[in-house]
């Protein structure tokens, strides 16, 4: 083990853990990265539509930073922070200037410049693209310039190595990583400086989402139970356009709909006619008559909501839970711009969606809420980097660069980027700002790992982790040992994979798009059934090489517990907000929820302790979040809800 | 992972499996409940939650590789049926269908060392990727303006080579690439010729032709074209060779000159 000082590690090596190796590295620190994958394949991979940024055609239609941010902000319902996003919002246009050195492919205008397309919750053309696999592109880049620093001895990789706790020291301090070989399945204990969470989403809880099979939230489970809380885990973004499947749901991107696809249902209810064959005026293009300005581009919830109910009334397509998503009026060119999306609709289902439309309904996306983090505002006292002769910014407009305090979870040295931290996106969030504050926090908040790194073992910082005693790191590693023990040796009649299948058919039916209060209860029993059961597990595979069966076990375990947290902080939060829509508590309730559920575990327990976190607005006033709703229409949808509900 | 419930119809899943690289390998047979749109993953789900064969043994679960299971991340790559592809596109009534048989067949690729089962080891095609610098050699991440415009045509021929997934179908299908020789292969010749296409990324060139100029590098291609008939994302891989040749010749006339 190379014991220099100071060393970082990073666990993931998605958009966000390779923005954050490249920086760390540039700053000089060595990074060891932990994935559980080679990092090529990580999930950012599977990032369709594009990256949001204000641009130079946008501005000059009177589009700015300031304007990304506040749609960022009402996207979110104001439950992110105005500070961070703020910055992202104003770093947006580097870092498309950064990726565009780095080589990827976006898509070009005839004069040669980037060219954009429109995406939700914005009426301007600010989302940068390249087809319609720009995650792909853009991991890759990434990727690339990290094999670089791998080249020169910067970055050294563990890949196939699965994070299974943070090492603290006895202040608490994060001082280094136990993780696993998942092939050798070897255990080892490694020392550093700062460690960065960057292990993403935790759509496999709901069993079926839009995720990779390795987004298992585990990672974060782990670091909650280790002591870092979790902030908003009710907000879950559910995806309203994604392909049903057996064995997940594959996404059909935004983009679609950016490029001009509509979202349709027949008129009349259980019309079987082909879809072609039905007329224009027996369609119902819902979604444009309710929401005349942003039609099929509202924001993700609501565009969910509207199917998910339109459905519920009995107009979905076959009387089942699925819409039209229709393209087949685009003309040739706009087509050929989203073939990598129109490829996989044709791969999974056998249609071809140039000829028919769609088949779609929502599935489980994104994990707004995460790891709770923490961030130094920006003060124009402590400025360092503006140049004297530019002005500066007020207070509270972005982030202090380089304060070791940015996207640090409540642990010491234990940082959250990219989709596991809970910082940007609130209680939604907006197409194409997933890949934007997930290389946002690597390239802006590298610096700040590298700082505490490098602080770390000066006065009141602690040891350096090279120096601290083998036996804190053998305590830990007995500690993962024992209980791979423990789960190896189950002889018990209870199977993992069944008790998975229970879990997120559950989360699915009581934690998605409608909440409310007594299914949740149910589910709140069914949870501790599944987490009573889990306790007399029957292992197939008692192994001791490439076990995947105990591996995923053990991940088991922490799905169980991450699920928990997230369905108490639904069932706490009595209002709706965003993604996070209560039938029983139809309205935001500003004085009693405009607040971060701050969850901590409680290790005696077992269990979530919630308390509510102030969320400051020192730049936009809170507003009611319309969209430009018809009040017609919504007086009637309120009618209609209320008739469905009784 | 989804255990599926138990219904009527099956069919019959023969797996080639192997305990670890230096063990030998052996089938097993699978019977699994018919499903409408299931793929090879699901049908692998379904044996890890039903680890019994068709004899009535209980045994461990298969082991395999995956990821996205959108055909983007390129992990679920195995020989289906002898033809080596993405499981997670593989439709099991479709490949049925296609093969008239009753069973369908799953092996481990054969160009890479094994790790257990239908999980592979294909760190060679990473370290390749090293090996001709597939990267645009930019001078940091500090904001310094965009990057080299590029017509829509340019972009679009990068666009295709950008797609490679480093899935390993290419070197599974070409007969010059082998597990003990040093061929880098299709996927790597065309990751280099995608950087020496972009303006910043040819400051490299001329390393990654003299890496590809001798033993191990294009030369060694055999022209058989299989590599561009499995390439999932159909990228022009035999168009790369020929291109990567074409600048290798001038890059080789260039050195005789500058050498004299």
């Amino acid at each position: 083990m190379p014991e220099t000082h100071p060393r970082v590690i990073v666990v993931g090596g998605g958009l966000a853990g390779l923005a954050a190796c490249v920086r760390i590295a540039e700053a000089g620190t060595p990074v060891d990265l932990f994935s559980m994958v080679p990092v090529k394949r990580s999930h950012s991979v599977c990032a369709q539509g594009g990256i949001n940024a204000c641009n130079d055609v946008a501005r000059q239609q009177g589009y700015s930073e300031w304007q990304h941010m506040d749609e960022t902000l009402i996207g979110g319902d104001f439950l992110n922070h105005q500070p961070p996003v703020y910055e992202m919002a104003h770093f947006a246009p580097k870092i498309i200037n950064l990726l565009d050195r780095m080589g990827v492919p976006f898509n070009r205008t005839s004069e040669g410049m980037r060219d954009l397309r429109l995406f939700g919750g914005s009426l301007f053309k600010r989302t940068h693209f390249a087809g319609a696999s720009t995650g792909q592109q853009l991991l890759y880049a990434l990727d690339e310039q990290t094999r670089r620093y791998e080249a020169q001895g910067k970055v050294n990789k563990y890949e196939f190595w699965e994070f299974l706790w943070p090492v603290t020291d006895e202040e608490g301090r994060c001082k280094g990583i136990i993780a696993q070989d998942m092939r050798t399945m070897e255990m080892k204990a490694f020392r550093a400086d700062a460690v960065v969470m960057a292990s993403g989403g935790n759509g496999l809880i709901y069993g079926k989402s839009t995720m990779s099979v390795i987004c298992n939230g585990a990672a974060a489970a782990r670091c909650y139970q280790a002591g870092a809380d979790l902030g908003n885990p009710e907000m879950i973004q559910v995806h309203p356009t994604a392909i049903p499947g057996e064995d997940k749901c594959r996404l059909m991107s935004e983009s679609a709909r950016g490029e001009g696809g509509r979202v349709w249902v027949p008129r009349q209810q259980n019309d079987d006619r082909h879809p072609l064959d039905i007329p224009e005026e027996e369609r119902n293009y819902f979604l444009e008559e309710k929401y005349p300005g942003y039609g099929n581009l509202v924001p993700r919830d609501i565009a969910t909501r509207e199917i998910f109910w339109v459905c519920q009334e009995g107009y979905g397509v076959g009387g089942e839970n699925q819409v039209y998503l229709d393209i087949t009026h685009l003309p040739q060119a706009t087509k050929n711009k989203l073939a990598a999306i129109l490829e996989i609709y044709e791969k999974f289902t056998g249609d071809d969606p140039r000829e028919v439309p769609m088949k779609i309904f929502p599935a489980v996306h994104y994990t707004m809420g995460g790891l709770y983090t923490t961030y130094a505002p920006y003060d124009p006292e402590t400025d360092t980097i503006t140049p004297a002769s530019a002005p500066k910014r007020e207070p509270n407009q972005g982030m202090a660069f380089g304060d070791p305090k940015n996207m640090m979870t409540n642990v010491s040295g234990l940082y959250a980027f990219g989709e596991s931290n809970y910082a940007y996106h609130g209680a939604t969030r907006l197409g194409a700002n997933a890949l934007l504050s997930c290389i946002f926090d690597g390239l802006f908040n590298g610096l700040s790992v590298a700082n505490h790194a490098q602080q770390s073992g000066a006065g009141a910082h602690g040891t350096p982790a090279a120096e601290l005693p083998q036996s804190l790191y053998d305590k830990f590693l007995k500690q993962e040992q024992d209980k791979l023990a423990k789960i190896t040796a189950s002889t018990g009649s209870q199977d993992p994979y069944t008790i998975h299948r229970e879990l997120g058919v559950e989360m699915t039916a009581a934690a998605t798009v409608v909440k409310e209060e007594g299914r949740m209860l149910q589910a709140r029993e069914k949870l501790a059934e599944l987490r009573e059961r889990y306790t007399d597990l029957k292992i197939s595979d008692t192994g001791h090489y490439t076990n995947q069966n105990v591996s995923f076990a053990r991940a088991l375990g922490d799905m169980l517990v991450y699920a928990d947290a997230l369905l108490e902080a639904s069932l706490a939060r009595k209002e709706s907000r965003g993604s996070h829509y209560r039938s029983d508590y139809p309205e935001r309730m500003d004085e009693e929820f405009h607040n971060t559920s701050r969850v901590a575990f409680n290790a005696e327990s077992g269990r979530p302790d919630i308390t509510w976190e102030p969320i400051p607005s020192p730049l936009v006033p809170l507003r009611a979040r319309t969209y430009g709703k018809t009040d017609v229409v919504e007086d009637k949808k309120t009618q209609e809800q209320e008739a469905a509900a009784s | 992972m989804i255990a599926p419930n138990p219904s009527e119809k099956t069919f019959l899943v023969r797996i080639k499996r192997q305990d670890a690289e230096s063990q030998p390998a052996y089938w097993q047979e699978f019977e699994v409940p018919v499903k409408p749109a299931q793929n090879i993953i699901s049908v692998l789900q379904y044996i890890a939650a039903n680890p019994t064969t068709t004899s009535g043994e209980d045994v461990e679960p298969v082991v395999w590789d995956s990821g996205c299971l959108e055909e983007v991340c390129g992990a679920c790559t195995m020989v289906v049926d002898g033809q080596v592809r993405q499981s997670c596109s593989c439709l099991a009534n479709e490949q049925l269908a296609k093969t008239g048989k009753d069973h369908i067949e799953l092996e481990p690729m054969t160009k890479f060392p094994v790790v257990r089962d239908l999980f592979v080891d294909r760190q060679r095609m990473f370290d390749n990727l090293k090996k001709v610098k597939a990267w645009v050699p930019i001078d940091g991440t500090h904001d310094l303006g965009p990057g080299p415009k590029e017509t829509p045509e340019q972009q679009e021929e990068r666009y295709a080579y950008s797609r490679c997934m480093t899935c390993g179908c290419c070197l599974e299908a070409c007969p010059q690439f082998t597990k003990d020789n040093t061929f880098v292969g299709a996927q790597a010749i065309a990751q280099a010729l995608y950087f020496n296409q972009h303006e910043t990324g040819k400051k490299l060139k001329g390393e990654r032709l003299d890496e590809l100029s001798g033993p191990g590098g294009v030369a060694d291609c055999g022209n058989s074209q299989n590599c561009v008939k499995v390439c999932p994302k159909e990228i022009p891989l035999t168009q790369a060779i020929a291109k990567v040749g074409r600048q290798l010749t001038v890059h080789a006339v260039k050195n005789f000159f500058s050498a004299k």
